[in-house]
């Protein structure tokens, strides 16, 4: 059975909350869950096209405000005059999740058209500059933010359809599962999108830019793409986190966070699909772990050492190491960056007899 | 110039190239006719990267037009050059370098895919036979240059040679109406540049114009219909390989004696 691994992953992640009973565990595992998802995204921009966005926690930020903002409602002066205000009532949070991702896609929009023609240290500085803006907005735009205050009481997301009755998110389980879903959706998405023309489009900016403009590929379509999809996702999980924990503060956009997220990719193995997951679990579980029994300087020392560890003996990440591995028990060539490829799994194959892999596939 | 009275394909009208007080192309003229093979030589430093780079819409032109099939290239940005039937190689990586072989030339493909970013995210049928069918193609230009047995070694990891003949696939992958060639066969040995030569014999036969720059002039001398010779960002010399052979303006520059032993 081809597809018994991922089965088995699915029942595994599904029935989490039924034998997760402890609360804290299960916080422990949506707010890992929603820094993956943050990885997933940063991935695609990371790993694929190459670009460092060292402000990726703007996004997620921005969908948490964005989303809360909505389902709080606000009421603020605006800049020219001291009479029109501009007002929003309270809308349902399932709007706000969709106005947080659709907001943050627009901050990736302007971030991805604002850098196109600069690449490497200079991305990362433009990325950089962007959340530590966006930062200093939500700490003193105090009418709309409430500054250092926070924005509290958030409601958290539910339904309410005909036939279906009326059901508020409250519990971790619920909030689980909404993380599960976005981070299943992320990932079919992305990997569609990495295994196909427009991928191989960011991989060959990645790998070769001016080859890649030479056989026509329009190396900025694909990057202001990947830097919307990537923020739009980021917020996405941003919104989901307000929700959940259902108080934010401008502290969401310390740069600390984009730094997680950075490991996550690089530790699980950048341009890799599997990559964020494995260095996002190891990454979310590695302080949990440690908190039992050593004290907080200790865990934040054998964090980093971990982290050098692993750059320093597997270079390109665990995935792919790990892969590389198992291609030379198994003998069959290695995939490196590119991840697998259903499509091509059978060329693979044959490669000692291409005419064998020739038929249509 | 040219016998043809057809209008060229390619056409370089008074181009000059400056960086600050430095004149690398000070003011060249001359055309690529359908179905020609034309090779620009010159000793180093003479401006042929930069004429090169010129061509192909890398490089805007301090002055002067190139006109490909009618169209002004520096009206086009650099990724629309290969859509309008020009692409070129590079002289030193001209693949991607962590992909495998099958994957250069897939990728190279690019322009033959219509499929939109909704049809890709939903994973619709449509989209799913053009990837097939882009599949299919790349064994057709993997067969047509002769590396199909590499389709799944590592762009990085091949011979010298074999690398720059990937380089051409990925370059006829897009299509080409002409081909521009950046020393293509440096570093090869003599039966690979022997090899090269029939290679770029069946290019030709499948419709495509070349401009080559290259150093190998027994490659230069064997297969090419005309040879523009250009000199300090000057040209000093266009015609066939004969009349180049005997120009003493053209020995005096660059070749020297060594023509009289290639002949």
């Amino acid at each position: 059975m081809k597809n018994l691994p991922t089965i088995a992953w699915l029942a595994f992640l599904l029935t989490i909350p039924l034998w997760l009973t402890d609360q804290y565990y299960l916080h422990i595992v949506i707010t890992t869950g929603l820094f993956i998802i943050g990885a997933m995204s940063l991935n695609l921009l990371l790993g694929y096209t190459g670009q460092l966005s060292l402000g990726h926690v703007a996004f997620f930020g921005i969908g948490a405000y964005a989303s809360a903002l909505t389902s709080l409602g606000f009421d603020i002066p605006v800049f020219w005059n001291d009479v029109d205000r501009i007002k929003l009532a309270p809308l349902h949070p399932a709007y706000g999740f969709l106005v947080g991702a659709v907001v943050a896609g627009l901050c990736g929009f302007i971030v991805g058209r604002l850098s196109f023609k600069i690449r490497g240290a200079y991305f990362v500085i433009v990325t950089i500059s962007f959340a530590e803006v966006t930062r200093l907005v939500a700490l003193n735009w105090i009418d709309l933010t409430q500054g250092p205050l926070a924005l509290s009481n958030i409601p958290p997301l539910g339904y309410n359809l005909p036939g279906l009755g009326e059901n508020v998110f409250w519990s971790k389980t619920p909030n689980y599962y909404l993380v599960l879903g976005l981070a299943i959706i992320a990932y079919v998405l992305i990997r569609r999108v990495v295994r196909s023309r427009m991928g191989r489009a960011m991989i060959a900016l990645r790998e070769n830019e001016s080859l890649a403009t030479s056989v026509g590929i329009d190396v900025t379509r694909y990057l202001v793409f990947a830097a919307v999809a990537s923020a739009a996702l980021a917020g996405a999980a941003g919104s989901l986190y307000a929700h959940y924990i259902r108080i934010i503060d401008p502290d969401i956009f310390l740069f600390v966070y984009t730094v997680t997220m950075v490991i996550m990719v690089v530790t699980g193995g950048k341009g890799t699909l599997a990559g964020p997951i494995v260095g996002g679990v190891i990454f979310g579980a590695l302080p949990v772990g440690l908190r039992e029994f050593a004290p907080p300087e200790a865990q934040w020392i054998v964090y980093g050492i971990a982290m050098v560890l692993i750059v320093f003996f597997l270079p390109r990440g665990i995935v792919p190491a790990v892969s590389d591995w198992w291609h030379r028990k198994t003998g069959s060539p290695p995939r490196h960056l590119r991840g697998d490829d259903d499509n091509n799994k059978a060329a693979a194959a044959g490669a000692p007899l291409p005419s064998a892999t020739r038929k249509p596939v | 110039m040219s016998a043809t009275n057809a209008k060229p394909l390619l056409s370089i009208e008074h181009v000059a190239v400056h960086f600050g007080g430095l004149v690398a192309i000070a003011d060249m003229n001359f055309d690529v006719h359908e179905g020609e093979l034309v090779s620009l030589i010159g000793p180093n430093g003479a401006g042929k990267t930069t004429a090169f780079n010129v061509v192909t819409g890398f490089m805007r032109p301090t002055k002067g037009e190139v006109h490909f099939r009618g169209t002004a290239l520096h009206k086009l940005k650099p990724h629309e050059v290969a859509g309008v039937g020009l692409v070129r190689t590079f002289q030193r990586t001209s693949l991607f370098t962590t992909n495998t072989v099958f994957e250069n030339v897939l990728t190279g493909l690019h322009l033959s895919g219509k499929a939109s970013t909704w049809s890709t995210l939903m994973a619709l049928p449509g989209m799913r036979r053009e990837e097939a069918k882009l599949r299919q193609a790349v064994w057709e230009v993997l067969d047509f240059v002769g590396i199909a047995h590499y389709a799944n070694e590592l762009g990085g990891a091949l011979p010298y040679g074999a690398q720059r003949l990937l380089g051409v696939a990925v370059a006829l992958a897009a299509k080409p109406k002409l081909l521009l060639l950046d020393e293509p066969a440096a570093g090869m040995n003599a039966s690979e540049t022997a090899d090269f030569m029939h290679l770029l014999a069946k290019i030709r036969k499948s419709g495509i114009t070349i401009l080559l720059v290259e150093h190998d002039m027994p490659l230069v001398m064997g297969v090419s219909d005309r040879i523009v010779v250009l000199n300090y960002g000057k040209i000093i010399a266009n015609g066939t390989p004969a009349e180049i052979q005997s120009n003493p303006e053209v020995i005096r520059a660059y070749l020297g004696q060594g023509i009289k032993q290639h002949a």
